[in-house]
């Protein structure tokens, strides 16, 4: 199985904030049974030191995580905004940047997950593939396309 | 032999990703494996070990109290301006690139 599934995908959501976002999808990890209940407090305090935004040109995404003490079983969620979000940019850390894609990365072995973080970022590098993903309503979609693009397999084809 | 050291938050995620990239980067220009080592940490650890490396990298903002030059680990994640980084850590390191 892959690290991502139908259940943790999440499109069009609307949330106050970065925190109120990260909670809904921690407690999603956790209800999952990915994520041992203190995921969302590893992650939060994570990413107010080492903030997680990252500015990838028009659309920007965030990447929350947390240590692998904190992850039960390797997983993504993901959720769409239907408004940005602001958080803190990875590189300056005291610049602020609208995200519009919020990846949570529960990852238990990191060096084992290297291609689909790498796939991954590649999909952030693609500004076309991103809207898409943004105007998709409809989670199965959503999902199945966010499953195809971490596993490296083109859709184009 | 060359040490690089590749820091993140948590020494988890997106250093993972950085060494992929660099890793990728460095066959790409034919730069010979024996020429350097690459490991990784959180940044809490790089300033008790910063000083046993010929370069830090880290992708968040980070100021070294040792006061060695840290390169800027964003363009791994993110591509952009990659190729200067890479002309800039091989300058630093004297690397050879074969390609």
């Amino acid at each position: 199985m892959g690290l991502i599934s139908e259940s943790l995908v999440f499109p069009e959501q609307t949330f106050a904030n970065n925190e109120e976002a990260l909670r809904f999808l921690a407690e999603k990890l956790n209800a999952a049974g990915k994520v041992h209940d203190d995921f969302f407090d590893a992650v939060w305090a994570r990413e107010q030191k080492f903030p997680t935004g990252l500015p990838a040109g028009k659309i920007n995404v965030a990447i929350p995580h947390a240590d692998a003490k904190y992850v039960k079983e390797s997983a993504i969620a993901v959720a769409t905004l239907a408004k940005p979000i602001q958080f803190h940019n990875m590189a300056l850390t005291d610049q602020e940047l609208p995200v519009s894609l919020i990846m949570m990365l529960a990852i238990h072995e990191p060096h084992g997950q290297v291609q689909v973080l790498q796939n991954a970022m590649a999909l952030f590098q693609d500004e076309k593939h991103l809207a898409q993903l943004l105007a998709e309503h409809d989670a199965h979609t959503l999902f199945a396309d966010l499953d195809k693009t971490l596993a490296g397999i083109s859709l184009d084809q | 032999m060359k040490k690089i050291l590749v820091a993140c938050g948590a020494g988890v995620v997106t250093s993972t990703i950085a060494i992929g990239k660099l890793q990728e980067e460095l066959d790409k220009r034919g730069v010979p494996k024996d020429e350097y080592k690459i490991d990784q940490a959180s940044i809490p650890e790089v300033p008790s070990m910063a000083d046993d490396y010929d370069l830090v990298i880290t992708t968040t903002q980070y100021k070294n109290p040792n006061g060695k030059p840290v390169t800027n680990g964003l363009p791994f994640l993110t591509n952009i301006g990659l190729d200067q980084t890479m002309d800039e850590i091989i300058k630093h390191l004297d690397l050879k690139p074969t390609k």
